[in-house]
């Protein structure tokens, strides 16, 4: 089958090209010295869905001041993973856990947990852009609110703030009272971003946050995923191999509910130690 | 796999059948024919209904159209003297649409927060596997007919108030108010249950991704996002409050006079329902007697009609906010 052999050696040769820029990216980005003690930690995790395991014997750590991505076919607990991180997937019934899974050093299936403090330490954006239908003031002020910032002047702080960290304060500076159901798909999800900014996390959760973008907004949150990273803890998920390859600095691969493969990024895509990780980045299966 | 391959290839291809594509002439008027025959005819069938909600309008405003024309309206709707088989009679509704008001209002009163709290208990509380078994158990209350309601009220509701706080009688404003919300309730609870069933998991999630708890996540999200499928549902429950005549007829007294002190709930008042269904038996046909209940009549249909009104604005604003349309 020629066709496809070109196809293959096509697509790596893009991945290579892509790999060797993000090497360069990183090589400019700030010493590691500073970021070797990991935020989030695994220890032999699994996930059940009633008695389906959504994730299985997971161990992994995620590191300060740099993006990870996971990666992996659909359905391969990528998503489940990331989401039993700020325990949101509580909320969904029948589930239960095996296994350790600290943040900041804490166990947070620990009965003990404090699931409010956790989840504005641990920010999330999901896969489909969820404003509040409020206004756009409203909807980044949800957060400090709920902590208890009540004076007016602080909140318009916290919301510049935000929505300058999130590149969006230039677009709608001006209309703050808006509804943020009229921005467009990759306003809100930016939107959505200071959003999680505003309860001042250090680590942000990101579950395949422009897969319901075009490119040009798909491209504003990378570049703004690469300002992040400098100050919180990024780990996202991406069905887009040429994404994480651009945006991260290390990729976890998933498969079937395993970790299968976890290094920096640049050895993932060019020198994968299994022969399941080269099959998937090459795009032989998946 | 293999297998099905070589079956199908030993197969012999079927025999082409030579059906014309061309219709002829008779098909085609056959066709014809169906096709607008049907059309009309399931347009008479679906229009039948809205035909009938016209001529209902078209009789009671007819039949209400001497009285309209002969007597002060004004006086109708602001006096409350309602003597209409008297010598000189006097037609003045107004201790009806008091005590129409009076029962409804009361009777959100209690409904409302019962039936919202309900909903939400519903949607976001209990798991799915319980929600569906009380929310048709909800529903079957919908279903009791309104004469059964009316003998509870009569018959248990009616002495245990009258010996439990001393009210001269037990058939009152209070009775009436009580029976009709219980009749409220599953409208309520079923339409705003299903608009916050609405507000996706999405926003739920972002709200609890934030670290709010499950109470706040209900009454800064949740609520808020439903609010105009709720007051569709207090409005349909108003509406049903409003037309229901059995119960009021049966529970409130009968009594056309203003309560006084007016928060005094204890005392009997007459509805324009019942008053139109008390009456209606006793009148003769034609007279002003006959007539003014009509006018009655008139007025219960504006009042609903503009309720529904109401209510259909909320219900499709609240589509288009969760952006279904």
């Amino acid at each position: 089958m020629p066709t496809s052999t070109i196809k293959n050696q096509a697509k790596s040769d893009h991945i290579d090209s892509v790999v060797s820029l993000s090497e360069k990216k990183t090589s400019s980005s700030k010493s590691e010295l500073d970021c070797q003690c990991p935020v989030v930690k695994a220890e032999n995790f699994s996930f059940y869905y009633g008695s389906k395991a959504g994730v299985k014997d997971i161990s992994m750590e995620f590191y300060p001041c740099s993006v990870t991505a996971i990666i992996g076919p659909s359905g391969c607990g990528k998503s489940t993973f990331l989401r039993s991180i700020n325990r949101i997937n509580d909320l969904i019934p029948n589930t239960s856990v095996k296994g350790n899974l600290f943040v900041n050093g804490h166990n947070v299936y620990d009965k003990n947990t404090n699931l409010v403090n956790l989840r504005q330490q641990v920010g999330m954006v999901f896969q489909k852009p969820n404003p509040f239908p409020k206004s756009i003031f409203d909807n980044i002020a949800y957060g400090p609110k709920l902590q208890g910032v009540k004076s007016r002047s602080k909140l318009q702080q916290i919301v510049e703030e935000s929505l300058k960290a999130a590149a969006l304060w230039k677009e709608v500076k001006d209309d703050l009272k808006k509804s943020a159901l009229a921005l467009s798909g990759g306003q809100q999800q930016r939107l959505c971003i200071a959003r999680a900014l505003a309860t001042k996390p250090n680590t942000l959760l990101m579950d395949e946050p422009c897969s319901a973008l075009d490119p040009i907004a798909t491209g504003k949150i990378e570049d703004l995923i690469g300002r992040l990273q400098s100050d919180y803890t990024i780990v996202i998920v991406t069905h887009s191999m040429q994404q994480a390859a651009r945006i991260s600095r290390r990729t976890a691969f998933f498969c079937l509910g395993e970790l299968i493969e976890y290094g920096s990024t640049v050895d993932i895509f060019r020198n994968p130690g299994k022969k399941q990780t080269e099959d998937y980045v090459t795009g032989r299966f998946g | 796999m293999e297998n099905t391959i070589t079956n199908r290839e030993a197969e012999p291809v079927a025999e082409s059948n030579d059906l014309s594509l061309v219709l002829t002439p008779l098909e085609d008027l056959r066709g014809f024919l169906f096709h607008h025959l049907g059309r009309l005819l399931l347009f008479l069938i679906t229009s039948s209904s809205v035909i009938a909600v016209f001529l209902i309008f078209f009789f009671v405003i007819r039949e209400a159209m001497p009285f309209i024309k002969e007597h002060d309206l004004i006086k109708f709707l602001t006096s409350k003297q309602w003597y209409p088989e008297a010598d000189t009679p006097k037609f003045g509704a107004l201790s009806m649409i008091v005590g129409s008001a009076y029962v409804t209002v009361a009777s959100l009163i209690f409904a409302v927060p019962v039936g919202i709290l309900a909903a939400v208990f519903l949607s976001d509380i209990v798991s799915f596997r319980i929600r569906e078994i009380v929310k048709p158990v909800i529903e079957i209350l919908a279903a009791i007919p309104s004469v059964a309601y009316g003998f509870f009220a009569v018959l248990v509701l009616a002495p245990w108030l009258q010996n439990k706080f001393g009210f001269t009688t037990g058939t009152n404003a209070l009775n009436a108010s009580i029976i009709l919300s219980i009749m409220a309730l599953p409208t309520i609870i079923s339409v705003a249950e299903d608009s916050i069933s609405t507000v996706g998991r999405e926003l739920r999630e972002a709200s609890y991704g934030l670290g709010a708890t499950r109470f706040e996540t209900i009454f800064k999200v949740v609520l808020p996002t439903a609010h105009s499928g709720i007051i569709a549902a207090v409005i349909l429950g108003m509406m049903r409050a409003i037309g229901e005549t059995m119960v009021v007829w049966m529970a409130s007294g009968n009594a056309a006079q203003i309560p006084a002190p007016w928060w005094n709930l204890s005392q009997s008042v007459r509805t324009m329902t019942a008053s139109i269904a008390g009456e209606m038996g006793e009148t003769v046909k034609g007279s002003d007697h006959y007539y003014s209940l009509f006018a009655t009549g008139v007025l219960l249909l504006i009042l609903i009609f503009t309720l529904n009104l109401i209510s259909e604005y909320f219900l499709v604003s609240a589509k288009k906010k969760l952006g279904k349309i």
